[in-house]
């Protein structure tokens, strides 16, 4: 890494980073990472968006402090001061959520202490923040940050509609509506991710025809 | 107190099982059961790290932990992390093939989430050393049995015509529902004692 990176580093970079995040690059329905504390804290939409906000929380802060010490961890221990750092966060977190929202605390249980092993975090660690100056590590994590809390949210809320007839513990349907119990359930949460992925590679697919269409045409000289 | 032990040992191994009721594990889960041989084995290093994480865990709540509660989440990381790093230096040793085979998640047992969460339910249920050491027998064990069975199904998979729209992640997403599904049929077995 060439010394004063940071000069060549412009806006249009910073934004193309943090989009990636969002979609192209989307951790749950891209990439899948991150998924244990994913599908077992999204029964609910709540529960998904405080999981989602401590992620973050603990991805920018550790993200922002391995990017500004990367000159200075050796490279062969490297792996566990990151694990260091997103355990000391994570700490935090822990405890301030224990302060401010007990009950979600209480329901989200150990989960928020197994942040430190989402592997989504380590990954970004890995993989950008230690090789990128600050502020393009921190648009990276803040696109990661908000990708991984859409995809809960995606996930929580399409799994508390059908489970339990409800949004954020507002009931939707009415009294004659059968929740499907199954969908907030373990069970659920597996078939849901299955059927996201399933609209994603549809998606994937349909735009790679697209294109292809396209380009055949082009070729022919039809379209320019 | 057996009974007792062997009710800890089935709840951690079917009932409540690490991978397909708590959703830990999930990572290894999907990314080493693509071979029965090599899921097994992953499996069995597994239990070795849980049961060495169990007996530190017990040692920790002990003896440091009172002390300085916060340092919880460290203390059991750093725990993790060194035993893993062993056990790699030993799977090396004795069986390079095998080595090469678990490739990148041998490390990545370190962030296998059903390890720490083991360390985690340990000290909040509160157990014994004994019944730690049960637990993580049980948990190991069950973590293992859903590898191979998931392992198992994709074996088949493969040899089934499977729409190219649901082949690789989602086609194991909806193979995993199905066999938590199977999974919760356990729930009963000990309602009533």
């Amino acid at each position: 890494m060439a010394q004063g990176d940071s000069q060549h580093v412009d806006a249009a970079r910073i934004s193309q980073e943090f989009i990636k995040g969002i979609w192209r690059e989307n951790p749950v329905f891209v990439m899948v990472l991150g998924m244990c504390p994913m599908m077992a804290v999204t029964n609910s939409a709540i529960n998904a968006v405080a999981m989602g906000g401590a992620t973050a929380f603990v991805l920018i802060g550790s993200s922002l402090l391995v990017s500004l010490l990367r000159h200075h961890i050796p490279k062969q221990v490297r792996i566990s001061t990151y694990i260091i750092i997103i355990a000391t966060f994570v700490t935090v977190a822990d405890f301030s959520l224990k302060a401010m929202a007990p009950t979600i605390h209480k329901e989200l249980g150990a989960f928020i202490s197994l942040i430190v092993v989402n592997c989504l975090i380590l990954g970004r660690q890995e993989a950008f923040a230690s090789r990128h100056p600050t502020r393009l590590a921190l648009a990276d994590a803040l696109g990661m940050a908000i990708g991984f809390a859409l995809a809960l949210l995606c996930l929580g809320a399409t799994r508390e509609i059908l489970g339990s007839g409800s949004i954020f513990g507002a009931p939707l349907f009415g009294e004659h509506y059968e929740p499907w119990v199954i969908m907030i359930l373990p069970p659920g949460g597996f078939l849901m991710l299955g059927v996201i992925l399933l609209v994603f590679n549809w998606l994937g697919q349909r735009s790679a025809a697209r294109r292809q269409a396209r380009e055949a045409l082009r070729a022919e000289g039809v379209i320019r | 107190m057996n009974e007792n032990l062997f009710w800890i040992f089935i709840s951690a191994m079917v009932i409540n099982n690490f991978t397909l009721s708590y959703f830990l594990g999930l990572c290894p889960f999907f990314g080493v059961s693509g071979r029965l041989t090599t899921a097994l084995r992953l499996g069995l290093a597994t239990i070795f790290v849980m049961v060495i994480t169990s007996l530190c865990a017990s040692f920790l709540n002990t003896f440091i932990l009172p002390y300085a509660p916060y340092l919880k989440l460290i203390c059991f990381i750093v725990v993790i992390a060194s035993t893993v790093q062993f056990v790699e230096m030993v799977i090396k040793k004795l069986s390079p093939a095998l080595f090469r085979a678990l490739g990148i998640f041998l490390p990545l047992i370190t962030t296998n989430c059903a390890i720490l969460a083991l360390a985690l339910f340990q000290t909040s249920r509160e157990y014994s050393l004994v019944q730690g050491l049960v637990f993580a027998l049980g948990a190991g064990s069950g973590f293992t049995l859903a590898l191979v069975l998931m392992a198992g199904l994709r074996e088949e998979g493969e040899l089934s015509s499977v729409p190219a729209i649901v082949k690789g992640t989602a086609i194991n997403m909806i193979l995993a529902g199905l066999l938590s599904l199977a999974f919760m049929g356990f729930a009963g077995l000990f309602s009533s004692g």
